[in-house]
């Protein structure tokens, strides 16, 4: 809370300020809550609505803990066209998640992008933000068994 | 104050500097459809309705957020708008739930007006039918999201009349909806000042009076609010 404040200073708690604050607190705690999120907005001066609203309009922000790993699965035209629909729906039915939500184990989160600007690697994953190219099904269920089977022993 | 001359629809029209197109044309009593437009509050150009054609670009442009601009030649009517503007409302009519006939709003609705001045009377698109939650939180009114077109015209009512800002829009796409506070029921919200602007100014049946067969929508109270705060006419 601490840091959130210093970083709000640092802003001179500038209303426009919101979005980066915002990436201060979810970098702190890992993902922003309510009562952070009306922490930010009175402290910024900006109404709870408008604060959700910007907090649920990016993708970045996370109003739900995050697991350990993260998985990003790009849907941009050149990674749906090269198969990573496929690839979504074998991570789904593999580690029972679904897009935006965590394993119930706590350990892999499912997110989209809608591009990652990487087309050229397309299909394209982003693994616990590190960028992995031409990607099968096969190839990104081994990956994220690499993360499971090490953390959970 | 310098006046700019344009030509809309052929007509040689003046105008204040400044004044959007749409302004432009309603003084000199141009008709251009609109619906999140409403008189007294700021420009969204959410709905793009009143999309007009703008000599020497290819773009349509919003005429509610268009400048008028000394020598533009702008036509506010023809075969093409026509054709973008149903399809418009064709969209907003499938994009959720708008059966007219078990609506609150029936007869009393801006988009049901538009539909009929337009003479649609079949929609061509598959309706989406996305069984939103209703909140009837309130204890006097109710917010409808399968009736929600997203004019935003409460979040603004709300913000910018009576001050409150208890509205506002969440998520994007088809996910966009409109919420009061941190995503609350609208009864529990702590900024609500139950003032009803928002109500009144709804152009559909998104919100209505509880036990309210059809509500009598009068958004006109908005100009005259702003235009007495402008004159301070309350201030003795």
């Amino acid at each position: 809370m601490k840091m959130l404040d210093a970083a709000m200073k640092r802003h001179r708690h500038q209303p426009d300020s919101l979005i980066e604050i915002l990436h201060t607190a979810q970098e702190l705690f890992g993902y922003l809550d309510v009562q952070c999120l009306k922490y930010v907005g009175h402290a910024l001066k900006v109404p709870p609505s408008r604060v959700y609203g910007v907090a649920t309009f990016y993708n970045i922000f996370s109003l739900k803990p995050r697991g350990a790993h993260t998985c990003v699965v790009c849907l941009g035209t050149a990674c749906y066209v090269k198969g990573t629909a496929a690839i979504l729906a074998a991570i789904e039915r593999d580690q029972h998640v679904e897009v935006g939500g965590t394993t119930p184990d706590g350990q892999v989160s499912l997110v989209t992008a809608r591009c990652l600007g990487a087309c050229g690697l397309a299909p394209a994953l982003v693994l616990d933000n590190e960028i992995h190219g031409a990607m099968t099904p096969e190839t990104a269920l081994a990956r994220i068994k690499a993360w499971t089977d090490h953390d959970r022993g | 104050m310098s006046v700019t001359t344009l030509t809309i629809n052929g007509r040689l029209v003046s105008a204040a500097e400044g004044a959007s197109i749409l302004d432009v044309a309603r003084e000199h009593d141009i008709h251009i459809p609109t619906l999140c437009h409403l008189d007294g509050l700021s420009e969204h150009g959410a709905c793009r309705l009143c999309l007009v054609e703008v000599a020497g670009s290819s773009k349509l442009q919003a005429a509610c957020m268009t400048k008028a601009v000394e020598g533009m030649v702008v036509t506010t009517d023809s075969e093409r708008l026509r054709t973008y503007r149903r399809q418009i409302v064709e969209l907003l009519l499938a994009e959720r739930n708008h059966v007219c006939s078990v609506c609150v709003a029936n007869r009393a609705c801006e988009l049901q007006d538009l539909a009929v001045s337009m003479g649609l009377h079949h929609v061509r698109y598959e309706p989406q039918a996305p069984q939103l939650a209703m909140d009837a939180s309130h204890p006097r009114w109710i917010i409808d999201h399968n009736r929600c077109v997203l004019c935003t015209r409460c979040v603004r009512v709300c913000d910018e009349i009576e001050g409150a800002h208890t509205w506002d829009v969440m998520g994007r796409g088809r996910q966009t909806l409109v919420i009061s506070d941190m995503n609350e029921p609208w009864g529990d919200s702590a900024s609500c000042t139950s003032c009803g602007k928002c109500v009144r100014v709804c152009p559909t049946g998104a919100l209505f009076e509880k036990g309210a067969v059809a509500t009598n929508k009068d958004p006109h109270f908005v100009t005259y609010l702003r235009m007495a705060r402008e004159q301070k006419l309350w201030n003795r």
